[in-house]
C-alpha cells in the first residue's frame, strides 16, 4: 500500500529547489521548503548574462545537436551523456514556460524573445533578460512558489538552516533536523523525501563571484553523512571579475558576446590610463591566440589566458594581476540596454563608467561542475534520460536527491557559459518529478517510523551547537574562513602542481586543528551569526579537502583542472589530418583511457577516500578533442 | 586619507530589548562598502572602547546589489549597504535598522509584510502548469517590454516602503513596491486575465486610495523604478473599474 500523505520537504529556494517544489506541488503533494533567508533573494538573483536553448530564431541553422555537442566537449568529456541530450532536447521547452510565467525576455522589434552570444559556441543561443537574466528567472519561480504557499500546498521555512539528514536503519532519507535562525532552536522533520538544492560552495575559496549562500556546507553535511560527492576538483574560473576585498564581482560574459574585447598594454610599464593607450600599443591576446573564437574562447581558457598573461609573462597592467575588459568602443545606448545590469554594478563598485573607459578584471572562482553524485535512468529507445524515474537526481543515499549547482551531472570538467540557470531550472524540474514517483513507491510513511531516530539526531546536533558555545578558545570563526579562503586561492588554484596541493592538503589539516580552538564572541539564543557560521566554516574545510584531494589524485589536465606537468600540447599549427595532430589525437585517445573517469569522494574518518566511475559516452564519443584556436 | 573608519550603530539584541548605540573604529582601506567593513568587525569584533563585544548581526547575500537582503539606514537614508562605498559616505557612518520592519536583531528586519502583500496582490501569472505546451506566451512589443522589466527588478528591499509617509507598522497601507507589481502582472498578456481580481484587492481598505502621491518612493528606489508613474498608471485602471463596477453589474 502507498503512503497515504507523504511528506516532502526541499531545501534551498534558488532555481533549483523553487522548480522542484512547483512539479511536486503540482504533482499533488505538499511541500515544506527551507532556506536561508527568504527564497526570492538567492543566490541565482546574481545570474546575469543568460540561460541556453536552441531556439534557432537567429538565421543561423543553430541546432539541439551542436547545443549538446558543445555542451560535451565544453565539459572535455567529462559528463554523462544521456542527461546532458536530454536536458538540451527539453531546454526549448523549459524556456517557453518560463516565458508563460512571465519572465520579462528581451525583445526583438517584433516583439519575440532575443538571443545573444556567449562563449563557447559559435551560435546566437542564449535567451536574457536585460542583464539580470538570473533575478527575473527566479522570480517567477517565486511566484509560482507563492502562488501553491496561498493555495495552502507549500510552507516556507524562510530563515532556517539545514543541519543534517535523518536517517532509517535501512540507511534512507527520512527527513533533516534544521535551525531556526532566529530563535537557534533546532527541530526535527519527518519527511519521505528530501531535495537538496543548495546551490555552489564558491566561499570555500573565501573570495568568489557568488553570494554568500554559497557556502557548500549543506552538500558538506551529507557528504559526511555517506552521500558521494564527484569531481570536486572541477572548480570554474570565470575569466572577467572585478577583484574586491569582500567579494569578486562578476563581469558577465555577456560582455565579451556583446563585443567586449581583452587587452593588456603591450607595454608593462605603460602607466597611462587605458583609454589614452593607442591601438597599436594594445596587445589582443584571445584575438591573437584563438583567432576563430577570440574573446569568446571559453572560460577556462580564457581564464589560463589572463593567468598566463599576468603570471607567467607578468605582462598584466602595470605588472599586478589585472587586464582590460573593453567596451568602451561600443555604442553607449546598445550598451546600456544590453549590459545595464553589469555597467551599473561595475559604475557602482568601482566607480568608472565602462562605457566610456575600459574595466579592470582578473579571473574568480566561479562555478563548481562538482557535486553531490546523482543517479539517472537510461531511456535505450531515445539514448536520452528516462523520465519521470525515481532514479533521476536521486544522491547515493536512497531518498535523499539533489539539484541545482549542488549536484553534479551535466558540466563535467567545464561548464558553458549560460548552461548552468538551465541545468539548476532542468535539474530541479527533474528531481521534483522523480520525488513524486519515488513516494509512490514506498510502503512505509516517515510517519509511523520510531521517534528516536528524530531525537537522536536532533541530539547530535543541538551537541555541535553547545560544544562551540562552550568552547573557549582564540580563533575566531570568520578569520578562520579568511585564512582557509587564502589556502584555496593560492593551494587549489586556476594552475595546479602536486607539491602545492599536498601543502594546502597539510594546511587544511592544520586549519581543523585550529578549529577545535574556536571561539564565538556571541552567546546569544537569538540570531546567533557566529555560532552558524562557525559550523559552515567546519563544513567547508572538509569539503576544501574533498577539492584539493580529487585535483591531487588527478594527472592530467582536462578543463578547468590543469597541471602543466601532465599537458598534452596541440601541435601547433597542425590541424586534423597532419600527422603531428593524429599523433597528438592518439596520445589524447589514451590518457581518455585512463582519466576520462568520475573522480568520486567518499567520506572517512581520515579524510576523503577517492575512487573512479564510469562515465556514458553513448551520444558522442570522444573522437575530437577541444580546440578553440 | 583617513586612517580609520569610524561607525556609530544602532545595535538591539532581540526585538524585546532596549536599543542602544555602539561605536566602533576599524582601520581605513580603500573601496570598502559597508558590508565589508561589518564583515572587518566580524573579524575583530572589538568596540571602539576597546571592549570586546558580540558581532554586528545584518543580512546580505549577493553582495552586488542584487537581492536586497542588505537594506539598512546608512547616514539617515535607506540603501543597500554592499553597494555603499565608505568612500563616498561622511563619517561617523551611521547605521540604523529600517525602521518600519519588525526588528530582529541589530541591522537585521524581517520584511515578512511585503511578501504576504505580494500573495494578496495575486502577484503571479496562473499557468495551467508548469510544462511545456509547445506555444510561447504572446509577444511583447518592445515599448511594454521596457515598462514590464523596469518593474520586474524591484528586488522587494523595501526602500520605497521605508521611505514612504503612509507605510507604518500600525498602518494598513500595502505600500508603493506592491502597487508597482500589481501594474506588472496586469500588463503582462495573460496576467491580464486577472486585472480585475488584482484591482479590486487594492480598491479597498489600504489599497491605492492611501497613497498621498509624496513621491518618496520613486526617489529611494535603487533601483530607479518608476513607481509613482506604474502608482498613477494603477489609479486610472482602478478608476474605470469602479466604473465598471457600477455600470456593468
Ligand atoms: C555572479 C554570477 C553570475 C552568474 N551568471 C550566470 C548566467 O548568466 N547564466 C548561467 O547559466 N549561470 C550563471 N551563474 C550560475 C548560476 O547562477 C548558479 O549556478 C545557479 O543560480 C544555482 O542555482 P541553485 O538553485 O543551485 O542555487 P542558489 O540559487 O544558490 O540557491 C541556493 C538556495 O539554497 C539555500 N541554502 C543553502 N544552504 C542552505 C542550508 N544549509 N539550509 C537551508 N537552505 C540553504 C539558500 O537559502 C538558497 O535559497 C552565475 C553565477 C554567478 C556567481
Ligand atoms: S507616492 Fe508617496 S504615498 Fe504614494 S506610495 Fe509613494 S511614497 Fe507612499
Ligand atoms: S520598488 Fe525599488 S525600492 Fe521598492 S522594494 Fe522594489 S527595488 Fe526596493
Ligand atoms: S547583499 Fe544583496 S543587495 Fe546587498
Amino acid at each position: 500500500m502507498a503512503v497515504k500523505k507523504p511528506k516532502i520537504i526541499v531545501v534551498g529556494g534558488g532555481l533549483g529547489g523553487l522548480w522542484a517544489t512547483i512539479r511536486i506541488a503540482e504533482a499533488g503533494y505538499d511541500v515544506d521548503i527551507f532556506s536561508l533567508f527568504q527564497v526570492k533573494r538567492s543566490h541565482s538573483a546574481c545570474a546575469q548574462g543568460g540561460i541556453n536553448a536552441c531556439l534557432d530564431t537567429k538565421g543561423q541553422r543553430d541546432s539541439i545537436r551542436q547545443h549538446i555537442i558543445d555542451t560535451i566537449k565544453g565539459g572535455a568529456y567529462l559528463a554523462n551523456q544521456p542527461p546532458i541530450k536530454t536536458m538540451c532536447e527539453e531546454a526549448p521547452g523549459l524556456i517557453r514556460t518560463f516565458d508563460r510565467m512571465g519572465v520579462t525576455w528581451s525583445r526583438t522589434a517584433e516583439g519575440v524573445m532575443d538571443l545573444r552570444l556567449f562563449g563557447g559556441v559559435k551560435n546566437k543561443r542564449t535567451c536574457f533578460s536585460g542583464a539580470t537574466t538570473g533575478q527575473q528567472l527566479l522570480y517567477v519561480c517565486d511566484e509560482q512558489v507563492r502562488k501553491y504557499e496561498e493555495a495552502g500546498k507549500v510552507h516556507k521555512y524562510e530563515w532556517w538552516e539545514f543541519l543534517s539528514i535523518v536517517k532509517d536503519s535501512n540507511g534512507a532519507c527520512k527527513g533533516i533536523v534544521a535551525i531556526d535562525l532566529r530563535t537557534m532552536e533546532t527541530k526535527a522533520f519527518r519527511a519521505d523525501a528530501v531535495v537538496l538544492a543548495t546551490g555552489g560552495l564558491g566561499l570555500v575559496y573565501g573570495k568568489s563571484t557568488n553570494s554568500t549562500n554559497s557556502t557548500g556546507a549543506a552538500a558538506a553535511r551529507v557528504y559526511q553523512q555517506g552521500a558521494k560527492f564527484i569531481n570536486g576538483e572541477f572548480i570554474q574560473f570565470h575569466p572577467t571579475a572585478m577583484p574586491g576585498d569582500d567579494k569578486n564581482r562578476l563581469m558577465s560574459e555577456a560582455a565579451r558576446g556583446e563585443g567586449g574585447r581583452i587587452w593588456v598594454p603591450k607595454n608593462v610599464e605603460d602607466t597611462r590610463p587605458g583609454k589614452e593607450i593607442p591601438e597599436e600599443e594594445r596587445w589582443y591576446f584571445l584575438e591573437e591566440w584563438y583567432p576563430a573564437y577570440g574573446n569568446t574562447v571559453p572560460r577556462d581558457v580564457a581564464s589560463r589566458a589572463i593567468w598566463k598573461v599576468c603570471r607567467e609573462l607578468n605582462n598584466g597592467i602595470g605588472g599586478k594581476d589585472l587586464v582590460y575588459l573593453d567596451l568602451s568602443h561600443r555604442d553607449e545606448a546598445f550598451l546600456r540596454a544590453r549590459l545595464g545590469g553589469i555597467m551599473e554594478i561595475y559604475e557602482k563598485f568601482a566607480g568608472e563608467d565602462p562605457t566610456k573607459v575600459p574595466m579592470k578584471i582578473f579571473p574568480a572562482v566561479h562555478y563548481s561542475m562538482g557535486g553531490l553524485w546523482v543517479d539517472w535512468e537510461k531511456d535505450e529507445a531515445s539514448g536520452g534520460m528516462k523520465q519521470p524515474s525515481a532514479r533521476n537526481h536521486q544522491t547515493s543515499i536512497p531518498g535523499l536527491f539533489a539539484a541545482g549547482e549542488c549536484d553534479g551531472a551535466y558540466h563535467g570538467a567545464n561548464r558553458l557559459g549560460a548552461n548552468s540557470l538551465l541545468s539548476a531550472s532542468f535539474s530541479g524540474r527533474v528531481a521534483g518529478e522523480s520525488v513524486a514517483v519515488y513516494v509512490k513507491g514506498l510502503k512505509e510513511g516517515a510517519d509511523s517510523l520510531p521517534g528516536n531516530i528524530y531525537s537522536d539526531e536532533k541530539q547530535r546536533q543541538d551537541s555541535i551547537n553547545q560544544g562551540l558555545m562552550n568552547s573557549q578558545g582564540d580563533e575566531n570563526p570568520f578569520l578562520l574562513h579568511h585564512d582557509l579562503g587564502e589556502l584555496m586561492r593560492n593551494g587549489v588554484s586556476i594552475i595546479r602542481d602536486n607539491k602545492t596541493l599536498d601543502e594546502a592538503l597539510a594546511g587544511l589539516q592544520e586549519l581543523k586543528a585550529r578549529f577545535n580552538k574556536i571561539s564565538l564572541d556571541d552567546t546569544a539564543n537569538w540570531s546567533n551569526q557566529p555560532l552558524i557560521y562557525a559550523r559552515q566554516v567546519y563544513d567547508m574545510i572538509v569539503l576544501g579537502e574533498v577539492l584539493a584531494k580529487s585535483a591531487r589524485m588527478r594527472d592530467e589536465c582536462r578543463g578547468s583542472h590543469w597541471k602543466p606537468e601532465f599537458e598534452l600540447k596541440i601541435p601547433e599549427g597542425k590541424f586534423s589530418g597532419d600527422p603531428e595532430f593524429e599523433e597528438y589525437r592518439a596520445k589524447w585517445k589514451a590518457n581518455n583511457e585512463q582519466w576520462l573517469k568520475t573522480t568520486v569522494a567518499e567520506h572517512t574518518q581520515s579524510g576523503p577516500q577517492i575512487s573512479y566511475e564510469k562515465i556514458e559516452i553513448s551520444v558522442l564519443p570522444p573522437d575530437e578533442p577541444r580546440d578553440y584556436r | 586619507m583617513p586612517d580609520v573608519i569610524r561607525l556609530k550603530i544602532k545595535r538591539q539584541e532581540n526585538p524585546n530589548s532596549k536599543s542602544y548605540w555602539e561605536e566602533f573604529e576599524i582601520p581605513y582601506r580603500p573601496q570598502h562598502n559597508i558590508i565589508s567593513v561589518l564583515m572587518a568587525i566580524q573579524q575583530n569584533p572589538i568596540n571602539a572602547k576597546g571592549e570586546k563585544v558580540a558581532p554586528v548581526v545584518y543580512e546580505a547575500n549577493c553582495m552586488e546589489e542584487v537581492c536586497g537582503a542588505c537594506t539598512m539606514i546608512i547616514n539617515g537614508k535607506v540603501r543597500q549597504a554592499c553597494s555603499t562605498l565608505v568612500d563616498n559616505i561622511k563619517q561617523p557612518i551611521v547605521l540604523e535598522p529600517m525602521s518600519k520592519f519588525p526588528l530582529v536583531r541589530d541591522l537585521m528586519v524581517d520584511r515578512d509584510r511585503m511578501f504576504a502583500a505580494l500573495r494578496k496582490i495575486r502577484g503571479w501569472i496562473d499557468l495551467d502548469g508548469a510544462y511545456d505546451i509547445h506555444v510561447h506566451a504572446p509577444r511583447v512589443s518592445p515599448k511594454d517590454w521596457e515598462k514590464n522589466y523596469d518593474l520586474s527588478r524591484c528586488m522587494t528591499c523595501g526602500c520605497c516602503m521605508e521611505a514612504c509617509p503612509q507605510f507604518f507598522p500600525t498602518s494598513k497601507f500595502i505600500g508603493p513596491a506592491p502597487l508597482g507589481q500589481t501594474w506588472l502582472f496586469n500588463n503582462h498578456p495573460t496576467g491580464k486575465y486577472y486585472k480585475e481580481e488584482r484591482l479590486h484587492e487594492i480598491m479597498g481598505v489600504g489599497g491605492i486610495t492611501d497613497c498621498g502621491n509624496a513621491q518618496n518612493c520613486v526617489k529611494a528606489c535603487p533601483k530607479d523604478i518608476k513607481l509613482t508613474d506604474a502608482i498613477a498608471r494603477l489609479g486610472r485602471d482602478t478608476t474605470v473599474q469602479m466604473l465598471k463596477d457600477v455600470f456593468i453589474k
